[in-house]
Order: C-alpha cells, then sequence, then structure tokens
C-alpha cells in the first residue's frame, strides 16, 4: 500500500545530505520504484545537482540498489537518478527559501514535503538554531503556500492550483522537555508543562543576541586580550598569520557566547538544549502560521545506525552517542554522568524513515469538520522496548573488552568501569584533569623546546583537546543520559495497525522488533568503529606509515619546488653561534672569556627579542658586525663550514635537499642568516635568498640592505621567487622549524615542520603536515659554546728566533758528530 | 734511555697453542677491551713481534740514505738553482696512531730543505698526498711537518693538501699496457724533481702506490680501487699476489716514462705502539706476562673507560701519540727503495703460522687509517677487519674458505659529519639495499663519485671523497667472498646487521653461531694485533 500510494507521487524532501534525509532518499528510489524525488539543497560552490552527486548519491547507503543495476538493466543508476529526481537550489535559512522561479515551480509539482533539514549539532549558536530549526519550517509551509498558488498544472497526485501539499514536518521527541513520566503525542502548547513563550520575542532577542555578542567582541580590551592569546599560541608568525589568528578567535569566542546564550536560555524553560528548545518552538511557530498547508509532525528520539534497511548499521556521518562511545573506548571518558535504570532512547534510522514514510501515505489528519489538523507521531523505543542507560554501558564495555581500541603503543586500551556518578562530579573530575594539563602544557610553552620534546607537549595539548571534548560531551548529552520522560507511541501504533501485512515486513517501524544486545553489539558498534576510524588491530603505527606516506608525496615528481629554512631545519646552529665564531676567531685567550661571558649575559635577553619578532631581532643583532672586514669573513666562512655548519648539520636533512635535487625540483634556501655565512652552501641549492649587510672600504656596516627574509617577508620573498621563476607553490614543498615560518608554511602545497618547536608542532599536528625529526649525526663533535679553534698567527719574534736557533744548534751537532765519526775512521 | 730488557733483544711473533692454564686473552674493542678465555686445546693465539730497536741517530740515518741513494745519484747531485722541486709526504693515515713529535716526515723534510736551500732551490712545493682522503688540518699537518715548515711555506700557499678535483690541478700521463689511466696532480707532475716522503707502517704501503695512487684522483685510482681488483688481490698486503699492487706498478712504470724524475723515501717503524711505559704499555704485553701492577693498570683503566661517555673515551684514545722509532730509512730509486722497505717490514711484522683455522677472531681497536681525529663508523669497522685485518697474511689466508670470522668492537651507529658524509649516506641509503660489492659498484659508485656536494665538501671542508666508502667495503670483498660468516661480538645490533654481519652479545655465543657454519668444537685462531703482525700462513 505504501509503495503503491507513493509511487503516484512526487516528493520533495529538504535535508536530503543528511543522515535522514539520505536514508529517505535512498528508500523512496529503491522501494516505491516509481515515485519522483524534488530534493532541497545548498548549492554550495558547486550547485544543487553536483552536490546530489557528490553528497548523496556517492553515499554508501546506495550501494545495494546500485547493486541491482547491471549491464543488462535498461537503464544505469545514474540515468534512473536523473529520471526520477530532481535538485532544487534552496536554503530553509532564507526567506522563501531563497527559490527562484524555477524552484517554486518545481515545489510546485509535488504532493508531498518532507521538511528534514535541521541544525542537529547540540551546541550550534542560538540565532542559528533559530533561524533553522524555529524558522525553518515555517518557511518551507510559506513556499509551499506561494508554490500552491503558483500551481500551473495538477501534480502527479492530483493537486490542483491553490491547492497545497502535504508538509511532513521532522521535529524531535525532546521537544517535550526535560520531564519525568510519558510524554503523549500531542502538539507543544496542549501539554500542561509548556511554559507560554511568544516565538517571534525569541527570534528577535536571538538576533539581538549576535550584535551584542560581536559588538562586545570588538571591545578594545576584548581584542588585546585575544592578540595576546594568538601570539601565545602562534608565536612570533609575523602581522598577517597573528591577525588572520586574532580574527579567528574573535569569531570563536561570538560563536562561543552565542552557544552560551542558546543553553541558558533553552534550559530556563525546561529544556536539554537550544535544539529541542528550538525545534519546539519551531513546531509551535509552524502550526500558528501554516495556513491552508496540511500539516503532520513526526518526532523520533535519538536516531542511530541502521537496523536492517538499506543495511544493518549504516550510518551517515559521527552522531550523537558515538563521539561518546568512542572517547569511552580510546579510554577517555573514565566517567559518564546518566541514571543507570534511566532510558536510552535510540531509534534506528530505517524505522523513522518507514514512519515518515507511513504518514505520507496516510495523509493529513482532519477535525470532524474535515478541515486539516496538525497532527503528531512520535516514534521513540523507551515506551515500548526500553533499552536501559546501565544495558548499554554494560553492552558496549563487554564489546570493547572483546575488541579492544589500540592505542600508538599498539597495547589494547582497557575500557573504564562507569559508576554513574552525578554530572556535578564528572564535570568537577574533568575541570581538574584539564586544569594539570593546562598548568603543564603552560610550562612547556615556555621552555625552548623542539622536536621530539616539542611533540612530548603536542602529546599534551591533543590530551587537554580530548578533555575538553570529553566535557563537552558531558555538558551537551549528559543531560540526554539523565532524561527520564517516556515519549508515548500511540498514535504510531495505531498507524501500525493501519498497515497492511505487505507494508509490515516492508516498512517496518515497530521498535519492538529490536533486539538491544544484538542491535548494539553486531549492528551498531562494528559500524561505528570503522565510522570512527579506530584503530581495532595492533599493527604497524599508523602515524608511521602515514609519514612515511606523506614523505611519499613530498618527494613526488611532480613537485616544481623545495624551500629550505635554514638554523634547526638543516642546522643546530643560530645567526648567534655564527657571530660568535666568526667573532672570536681572532681573539686571545683572555679576551675569549669575556667574550663569552658577555653573550652568556646577554642571551635572555636576545631570546625574548627573537621571540618577539625575527627581524628586529636581526637587525639588532647584526649591528654587531659593523667593520668586520668583507675578505677575513668570507675567508673565516669558509673554515665555519666544516666548524660549524657541517658539523652541527643534520645529515637527514642535507640528504632531502639533494634528493629535492635528484628529483630534478629546484631547491632553495631562504634564511635570515647572513650570505657570506653560509656561501659555502651555495652547492647544495639551486638558489639562496639570504640577508645581507651593506659594505664601504672593505667593511660591513652592520645594516642590512633590505627586510630580512623571516617571517612574513619570508612569505613574500617565496611568492616572488615563485613568480619570477614561473613555479607553482601548489607543487612547493616547504622545510621549516618555528612558528615564524607558518606564512611561509601556509603558502605551500606540501608544508613540512622539521623538528619543530612547541608551537608548530601542534599546529603541524592538527595540520596533519608531516613532521620531521632531523637529528645531528650520533659521532658530531659536541662543543657547549660555538667559539671558533684559534686561528693560527705568524709566530712571534722570540718564537722565530728559537726555531732558528734549534736548528743551528742541530746542524752544529750533527756536523760534530759527523766529524767524529771521520776521525774514528782515520784513527782505525 | 730505561733498560728494558726487551728493547736490546726482543722476542719474534709466535704462536701460542691455548691450553686450561692460559689466561684471558685481550681483545681490543673500539675504545674498550675485551679479556677472553678461548676454549683449551682447539684454540691458538698469535702474537706481534716486540718492537725491533730503534736506529740511534735517526737523523744521521736520513742524511746517510739521502747522501747515498739505492740506483740513484745523491739528492744533492739532483738539487739546482732555478729548478721546480716538489715535495709529496704521506697524509694523516699514517702511522696509526700519529707518532709523537717529531715526526718521521719533519724529520726527513727539514734535512730534504736544507740541502735544496744549499743547492739555492726557491721554488719548492710541499704536498700532502691523500688522493681521495680528507684534506689534513692546519694542526695535522703542524703534526707531520712541524711549525718551522708550516710557518715558512703554508702563508706563501706553497705547503697544502692535494686536490684531485681541481679542475686545472691534475693532468694525465697516458695509459698503461692495460689501458688504465695515469694522472697525476699537475705541480708534481711537471716538477723537475718530485720527492716522495713515505711512512711504510704495513707492507701494502709505498713503491709506485705513493705516486700513482697519493697524487692521482677518481679517473686514476678506480682502475685498481674497484671489486674484481681487490678479490684478486690476495692479499693486498702481499705486494707481489696484489694484483692492486700489479696495476700501480704497470701506472708506475707510466709515470717513469710520462712522469717526473722521482726520488723516492722510504721509511719504516718499530712496533712500539703504546710504549714499554706508561698507561697503554700493558697492551704490547704478553698476557701470561702481566704483572701485578700490570694487571691494576689494566682493570682501573677498563673500569674508568666503562663509565666514561663515548666522546670522552674517543677524546682519550684520539690523543694518543705512538713512540714509534725509525727502524730504516732507505731513499733513491721507487723499486728498489720499495724492495728493501718490504724487507724491513717483513723483519718486524712477519709471524710464521701453520695450517688455516676454522674461526678467526679479531679484536678491532678504536683506530683505522681513515678515522684519525675521528669517528670509527660502521663502515670503518668493516673495512678495518675484514679489509686490513683479513688481508695481513701471506700465502693463504688464517681462515679456510667458507670460515668464520669474529670480531669484537662495539660498532656504534655514529658517524663524523666533517670527516664521513659520503659515508652517512653510504650507510642509510646503499647498504640499505644492498650489501654485495658488484652490485654496490655497478649502481652506485659513480653517482656519489660525481656528486657535486661531496666534491665541494671534498675540496672545501675536511671530507673524504663521495667514492671513498665504497673503496672501504671494496677492501672486505676478498674477504666477503672466502668467508662463511661474520660476527660482530658486543657490536650495535642495528648496525652490524645493517652491514650484513651477525651480532653476538659475548664471544660465547659468537663462537656456537660459528659453530653453525664451521660444525662442531671448531679450530680458532685469535689475531693478536696490534701492534701490527702480519701472518706468514704455510
Amino acid at each position: 500500500m505504501i509503495s503503491a500510494e507513493l509511487n503516484k507521487t512526487r516528493i520533495a524532501i529538504t535535508g536530503a545530505t543528511g543522515f535522514l534525509g539520505t536514508a529517505l532518499v535512498e528508500r523512496l528510489l529503491r522501494s516505491v520504484p516509481e515515485s519522483e524525488l524534488v530534493l532541497v539543497v545548498r548549492p554550495g560552490r558547486r550547485g544543487a545537482q553536483n552536490r546530489l552527486d557528490r553528497d548523496i548519491f556517492r553515499n554508501d547507503a546506495f550501494e545495494r540498489i546500485r547493486s541491482t543495476f547491471n549491464d543488462e538493466s535498461h537503464e544505469t543508476f545514474e540515468e534512473m537518478c536523473r529520471r526520477r529526481v530532481f535538485a532544487v537550489a534552496g536554503d530553509v535559512g532564507a526567506d522563501g527559501l531563497g527559490l527562484d522561479p524555477e524552484g517554486l515551480a518545481l515545489l510546485a509539482t509535488c504532493d508531498i514535503v518532507i521538511h528534514s533539514a535541521a541544525t542537529v549539532s547540540f551546541d550550534s549558536a542560538l540565532d542559528d538554531a533559530v533561524e533553522i530549526n524555529l524558522l525553518g519550517p515555517m518557511r518551507v509551509a510559506a513556499a509551499m503556500r506561494a508554490a500552491a498558488a503558483a500551481r500551473e498544472e495538477p501534480t502527479r497526485g492530483g493537486l490542483e492550483t491553490g491547492e497545497s501539499a502535504h508538509l511532513i514536518a521532522v521535529s524531535t521527541c525532546y521537544v517535550a522537555g526535560s520531564r519525568r513520566g510519558s510524554a503523549p503525542e500531542e502538539l507543544i502548547d496542549e501539554s500542561p508543562f509548556f511554559v507560554d513563550v511568544d516565538w517571534q520575542t525569541e527570534v528577535d532577542s536571538a538576533r539581538r543576541a549576535r550584535i551584542d555578542a560581536e559588538q562586545a567582541s570588538r571591545t578594545p580590551q576584548r581584542l588585546s586580550e585575544l592578540a595576546k592569546q594568538a601570539r601565545r599560541s602562534l608565536g612570533a608568525a609575523g602581522g598577517p598569520a597573528l591577525t588572520d589568528k586574532v580574527e579567528q578567535l574573535r569569531q570563536k569566542w561570538v560563536a562561543q557566547q552565542l552557544t552560551d546564550a542558546g543553553r541558558s536560555r533553552a534550559s530556563s524553560l525546561g529544556f536539554p538544549d537550544a535544539y529541542a528548545f528550538t525545534k519546539a518552538l519551531g513546531e509551535r511557530a509552524l502550526v500558528e502560521t501554516r495556513g491552508n498547508v496540511p500539516v503532520s509532525i513526526v518526532r523520533p528520539s535519538i536516531i542511530e545506525s541502521a537496523f536492517a534497511e538499506p543495511a544493518p548499521g549504516w550510518i551517515r556521518g559521527f552522531r550523537m552517542a558515538e563521539p561518546v562511545i568512542a572517547a569511552y573506548a580510546r579510554g577517555l571518558l573514565k566517567e559518564f554522568p546518566g541514571i543507570p535504570e534511566g532510558v536510552i532512547d535510540i531509534i534506528p534510522v530505517d524505522l523513522v524513515v518507514a514512519t515518515i514514510l507511513a504518514v505520507a501515505t496516510r495523509g493529513p489528519e482532519h477535525d470532524e469538520n474535515q478541515a486539516h489538523k496538525p497532527d503528531v507521531v512520535q516514534i521513540a523505543s523507551g515506551a515500548a522496548n526500553p533499552l536501559m542507560y546501565a544495558q548499554l554501558v554494560d553492552l558496549v564495555r563487554s564489546w570493547f573488552n572483546e575488541h579492544p581500541v589500540y592505542d600508538d603503543r599498539n597495547q589494547p586500551i582497557s575500557v573504564p568501569e562507569w559508576s554513574f556518578p552525578g554530572r556535578g562530579r564528572v564535570v568537577r573530575q574533568l575541570g581538574r584533569a584539564k586544569k594539570t594539563l593546562d598548568l603543564g602544557e603552560r610550562a612547556l610553552n615556555v621552555l625552548p623546546l623542539r622536536g621530539k620534546h616539542a611533540d612530548f607537549s603536542a602529546e599534551l595539548e591533543e590530551r587537554k583537546e580530548q578533555l575538553e571534548r570529553a566535557n563537552g560531551y558531558v555538558e551537551l548529552y549528559g543531560a540526554y543520559a539523565e532524561c527520564e520522560a517516556l515519549y508515548l507511541l500511540d498514535r504510531m501504533y495505531a498507524l501500525w495497525e493501519s498497515l497492511d501485512e505487505d507494508d509490515r515486513r516492508d516498512f517496518s517501524m515497530d521498535p519492538r522488533v529490536v533486539h538491544w544486545p544484538t542491535y548494539v553489539q553486531s549492528v551498531h558498534l562494528p559500524s561505528m568503529v570503522k565510522q570512527a576510524r579506530l584503530k581495532m588491530q595492533p599493527g604497524a603505527k599508523s602515524t608511521q606509515s602515514r609519514s612515511a606516506r606523506l614523505r611519499k608525496q613530498v618527494l613526488a615528481h611532480e613537485r616544481q619546488l623545495a624551500v629550505f629554512d635554514l638554523e634547526n631545519t638543516l642546522i643546530a646552529s643560530n645567526v648567534v653561534a655564527s657571530y660568535a665564531w666568526l667573532a672570536t676567531r681572532h681573539l686571545n685567550v683572555a679576551d675569549r672569556m669575556s667574550f663569552t661571558m658577555k653573550t652568556l649575559r646577554e642571551a635572555p635577553a636576545l631570546l625574548s627579542l627573537d621571540r618577539q619578532d625575527r627581524s628586529d631581532f636581526l637587525r639588532y643583532f647584526y649591528r654587531r658586525f659593523e667593520g668586520a672586514p668583507v675578505e677575513l669573513m668570507a675567508r673565516d666562512s669558509r673554515e665555519m663550514l666544516s666548524d660549524l655548519l657541517i658539523a652541527k648539520s643534520f645529515p637527514a636533512g642535507i640528504r632531502r635537499v639533494r634528493e629535492h635535487r635528484a628529483l630534478g625540483h629546484k631547491t632553495l634556501l631562504i634564511t635570515g642568516a647572513l650570505d657570506f655565512v653560509v656561501e659555502p652552501l651555495r652547492p647544495l641549492f639551486d638558489h639562496m635568498i639570504t640577508a645581507e649587510m651593506t659594505a664601504t672600504n672593505g667593511s660591513y656596516d652592520g645594516q642590512l640592505i633590505a627586510v630580512p627574509p623571516t617571517g612574513e617577508a619570508r612569505y613574500q620573498t617565496l611568492v616572488d621567487f615563485a613568480e619570477a621563476h614561473d613555479l607553482d607553490l601548489r607543487q612547493a614543498v616547504a622545510y621549516a622549524d618555528s612558528s615564524s615560518d607558518l606564512p611561509m608554511l601556509e603558502a605551500v602545497g606540501f608544508p613540512v615542520a622539521v623538528n619543530a618547536e612547541t608551537k608548530l608542532a601542534s599546529i603541524a599536528r592538527r595540520r596533519g603536515w608531516l613532521i620531521e625529526h632531523w637529528a645531528k649525526s650520533a659521532g658530531a663533535p659536541n662543543r657547549l659554546l660555538p667559539i671558533s679553534p684559534r686561528a693560527h698567527r705568524e709566530p712571534s719574534a722570540t718564537r722565530q728566533r728559537a726555531t732558528r736557533q734549534r736548528a743551528t744548534r742541530q746542524r752544529a751537532n750533527r756536523q760534530r758528530a759527523n766529524r767524529l765519526r771521520e776521525v774514528t775512521a782515520n784513527a782505525l | 734511555m730505561p733498560s728494558d730488557p726487551r728493547r736490546k733483544a726482543p722476542r719474534p711473533g709466535f704462536v701460542l697453542d691455548v691450553d686450561k692454564s692460559t689466561p684471558p686473552i685481550l681483545f681490543h674493542h673500539g675504545e674498550q677491551f675485551r679479556l677472553e678465555k678461548l676454549p683449551a686445546d682447539r684454540s691458538r693465539v698469535i702474537y706481534p713481534a716486540e718492537p725491533l730497536p730503534g736506529l740511534q741517530d735517526p737523523d744521521e740515518a736520513i742524511r746517510e740514505a739521502l747522501l747515498n741513494p739505492i740506483n740513484e745519484d745523491p739528492l744533492p747531485a739532483l738539487l739546482w738553482a732555478g729548478m721546480k722541486l716538489t715535495i709529496a709526504f704521506d697524509d694523516l693515515s699514517l702511522p696509526l696512531p700519529s707518532m709523537r713529535r717529531p715526526d718521521i716526515r719533519q724529520r726527513i723534510i727539514e734535512q730534504v730543505l736544507d740541502m735544496a736551500a744549499a743547492a739555492a732551490v726557491d721554488d719548492v712545493h710541499l704536498i700532502a698526498a691523500l688522493a681521495l682522503h680528507r684534506r689534513m688540518t692546519e694542526a695535522e699537518l703542524r703534526h707531520a711537518l712541524g711549525d718551522r715548515i708550516y710557518d715558512a711555506f703554508a702563508p706563501q700557499q706553497t705547503l697544502y693538501n692535494h686536490d684531485a678535483e681541481d679542475p686545472d690541478g691534475m693532468v694525465e700521463l697516458g695509459l698503461t699496457r692495460h689501458d688504465e689511466q695515469v694522472t697525476m696532480n699537475r705541480r708534481a707532475a711537471e716538477s723537475d724533481l718530485l720527492i716522495y716522503v713515505n711512512l711504510n707502517i704495513v707492507s701494502m704501503d709505498g713503491g709506485w702506490k705513493s705516486t700513482a695512487t697519493g697524487l692521482s684522483d677518481y679517473k686514476g685510482v678506480r682502475h685498481h680501487h674497484n671489486v674484481a681488483t681487490m678479490q684478486n688481490s690476495k692479499s693486498f698486503m702481499d705486494r707481489h699476489s696484489s694484483e692492486l699492487h700489479h696495476s700501480n706498478w704497470r701506472q708506475g712504470e707510466v709515470i717513469k716514462a710520462h712522469g717526473p724524475r722521482i726520488f723516492q723515501i722510504e721509511t719504516t717503524i718499530n712496533n712500539n705502539t703504546f710504549g714499554y711505559d706508561g698507561p697503554l704499555s700493558v697492551l704490547q704485553k704478553r698476557e701470561w706476562e702481566w704483572s701485578a701492577r700490570d694487571r691494576a693498570t689494566f682493570i682501573g683503566m677498563k673500569n674508568g673507560l666503562d663509565v666514561m661517555p663515548s666522546a670522552a673515551r674517543r677524546k682519550i684514545f684520539q690523543a694518543w701519540q705512538a713512540p714509534y722509532e725509525l727502524t730504516s730509512v732507505q731513499a733513491g730509486e721507487v723499486e728498489s727503495v720499495h724492495q728493501q722497505t718490504l724487507e724491513n717490514v717483513f723483519t718486524q711484522h712477519i709471524v710464521p703460522v701453520e695450517g688455516q683455522t676454522d674461526v678467526l677472531t679479531f679484536g678491532l681497536p678504536y683506530i683505522c687509517p681513515y678515522n684519525v681525529n675521528s669517528v670509527m663508523n660502521p663502515i670503518l669497522v668493516m673495512c678495518l677487519g675484514l679489509g686490513y685485518f683479513f688481508n695481513l697474511y701471506r700465502g693463504r689466508p688464517l681462515v679456510r674458505e667458507g670460515g668464520v670470522v669474529i670480531m669484537s668492537h662495539p660498532t656504534p651507529w655514529e658517524f663524523h659529519p666533517v670527516h664521513h658524509p659520503s659515508y652517512i649516506d653510504f650507510f642509510e641509503q646503499v647498504l640499505g639495499d644492498t650489501t654485495d660489492p658488484i652490485e654496490i659498484e655497478k649502481r652506485y659508485e659513480e653517482q656519489f663519485a660525481y656528486d657535486e656536494w661531496y666534491i665541494h665538501l671534498y675540496r672545501n671542508s675536511y671530507a673524504y671523497h663521495g667514492v671513498h666508502p665504497f673503496y672501504m667495503w671494496y677492501w672486505g670483498a676478498h674477504a666477503l667472498q672466502w668467508l662463511g660468516r661474520v660476527i660482530v661480538v658486543g657490536g650495535d645490533p642495528r648496525s652490524v646487521r645493517r652491514l650484513g654481519f651477525q651480532p653476538a652479545s659475548t664471544m660465547q655465543d659468537a663462537l656456537e653461531m660459528a659453530g653453525d657454519v664451521v660444525g662442531p668444537d671448531p679450530s680458532i685462531t685469535h689475531f693478536h694485533n696490534p701492534p701490527i703482525l702480519m701472518a706468514d700462513v704455510t
């Protein structure tokens, strides 16, 4: 009956790219073979039709129906889709859905509209939630009225001009709010617990909250606080990178304000979160403003992976319970609040789809006057086939005990046992852990760490983020685990009763069919761990194989350019060391000592200047070269090649430069070091861009000719270089060690963080960049201070005299001996 | 001089049969030592001869040699005002370890320069004949030649290191009858007289190898520094059975015909590597003759070294300068001089040994010709063991074909980045791919030899030439072909495996592993070197 009825119709669906929407599209295409679909999707950059192909039909949900097409079929799957499915560009966040006349005309040909678009993220900003969840259904209804009025010919199902299609709005059971006891299938305002608030006022205040937050984020205090934060996380990354970061942080701050606003407004009215709150008001607004549009509301509880259709365990996206379960399996969530005997109301997606299609088949409800009457159908499991929270935790734990997730060291992670504490205790616990990590992280950030050590701090940071996320789950979903409402299913069962045998078989929606242990352990978890890409087998370190893969990409033939930073990327040295080496080369022992002491005394000041701004530091520091003879510097630098540069080089780094060259990539060194210092390295690179000083009368002035190529100047230098040599930066690889190189790293297609210092290490990890640890050769001479071996001077006059005297003495001795021998020989 | 009876009547080297009463035997082990008890009744130990007495008056002996050369006019007769004179000398790789000042080269060259000055020769160049070795540093040149010579010549740029990659610095002298190219340092080749000052620490050195190899370049040396030649040099320490030397001698014919006139000065030194007294003297004594004091010194030294970081140990050992004494000096025509030199070398080194062994053991010391003031990296471990030690034989190898060599060395995965840059890449890339010398030669040699970066470092830094690690590997090619297995005791397992050898943590384990190849209860011979010995195997 369902199939036969719906075969005659054309159905519009919003939110088709979502979990439920995709399931609906798939089900209709497969089980209702004559039906036609109009999908209202946000066009994005690629256009609506393109999104259909990319974001819907490519999903693995369609594997089943695809497999029914073969060479003998009269059409391909794609041809079938083109024949039956039409894309309309539209946005439920815009008035009139942002439909163009063709879109409206296409909507007018529909008999049924299923509105499943929503922002389901439980921490979305208040105003976003309001625009989509609250105003969305109203906008759909309005567009349908306009479409009905503009309709030129009857629909497939026989709707005439002015006659509106049937709107099925998907809502959520949780519109009933955080209450105990049964929640029947009735309109929001019919409930005795409903607090009457005016939805229009809520809309206005949400919009104002956005304006207020934007305003507050722009106060000088706030901005300087954000700037400080940006510097803390990026270091001396240069102006543009920092301003980018500040703006990013500001937007994040605004979003956080609005999320908080949503959550507190929701809880003040007895809803678990802004999602349920805006959904509830959305239902109300829709019913109030529906006009002649017949409305049915379907309220599922927490939708989870498919029970059987299109395939057991099928799921799209990482949904509500999954991140929590994943965090638990990784051992991160030591505790999660909840009431052990409370009901966790989850419902497989295919049951929800079947309910919606049954409602669509039934058509709108009428009151005694044959006028359309909005009705509600709930689809949930709690009332008919409850899954207790304790039981779920048990099932999950025993499954992960048998199928543990493996950590980076290939050790199985044992899952914790939950004791179902109150939410407050969990929050406090997580808070404490986070504070400890915060302290550790701040301590590490101050230390000048690199490479492996920096990795450790990046690990700490990741740990902290995971904790923050865990904390977020508790805040977001804790309310759901503590929800004690029971969603009644009387109308759903009435609908079920009305179905014939075939429909009951093909469109099963009875939650009683779900055997929870089987569903959780054999259907949901196996599919979920795959979806979450949890490491279920010990084996090669996934990170290692990842670096190998990235390394291969970096050394691919099509790359055109490899850019290298010098200090701490190829060589464990810096401008101070090379200066000290050159400066001490011609000093005597006493002067060396005092030089060393002086430099050591200055070190902290220099270090902090370097952290502030690299080019300021260089400009200041290079003044020391004032008066240095050009020729002497060149000669001494040649000696420094061996004693400092090569001795402190990273052989793997040097090898990488040469590998790039061998592959035909252009190799470029960009460094803030002085030209004469790195001159002996010239044969290693195709090009070198360095800092240069002016010279007069054969001596350096200590003034730089141009801005030294560091920070954003380095980025600009690279861009100019690429342009001049006709190279594509997307095909470029850049190696650098510090967050001050961020602009350059971000500019290329293949950034590599080498021996990264703490900040860059964490950025690189987060962005999935290749991270290399290059070390000095074991066996390299280890000198504490970069003091040069003394250049040999002309021997002093005294010494020359002594040498001469010794030679004369030796000659005299020899002659005496010879004479003696002759005498003896003669005597004999 | 203190009166140690051994100085006057040094005992020759000999073969000890190990019985139950034999004390544990000393094994060199890098910058460390091991004492190993060898199985009684099937093991023997070959001891080097005690140091021959040095010449009483080395300066006089040198003068004598210069004035009365073999098959050549006295040196003063070869010198005249206005001539172009070049003095080439052996580089840092000789002797091992470096000798105490004054170095023999200094003694000889000072006299040569005196004679040149007497003949009013102005145009004199001094060249370190290092072929493809690393350049010598200022300190090293000062050590070898003395400050007086250094200060007189270096500032004028008339004392310098040979540069085989100087595009204008080399000349081709022609082809040998086997079509081998002969190249030579241009200054040396275009001189009126080339005086070569040699230091013959082992029988491989000297003769035509001094000039044909020392002053040559890649084009010249590749004709004998290759796998086929080395596999046919049995051994390369025995000039008459050495394809390496046959090739060098053929190149010598070309030099004789088309090159400069050569005045060859060759010297030999005694076995006094560790001194008669001092902390290391115990290394030169036979274990059962160790006094209580020797034992205490040794245990103290060993314990001290055990707790020291490896860098500190290396520093201590590299600072050791041997009190070598000159045992002979001969000058004149190359081949006649070398004939004499070899006899003198053999007098000190040769130890007659009867019969081969199943298992040959070495304790590898901290130094080889290529890590003076540097790090003995795993490739050098291979070269010292399977190249030098294995080849220190005359007649036939000490170990039977298919036998096992057990060497003892920590073999750390450590490289000197300045001296051995191409070794690092050879070890990481080439050996990661294959350890077969023929494959390596075929697939990688030219790539490394012509590599511009390595050439840059060879010329401007202190790096061995890019191709040098290949030669290290070829030096062991004969042994690799001959042996059934190579085991390294106490070596870093990672680097030992990378070399294609097997790591063992104790000598007992190693002997058991050797048993898998040569059968149970094999005969064992320990090669008690250094001080240097050469086995004459019958």
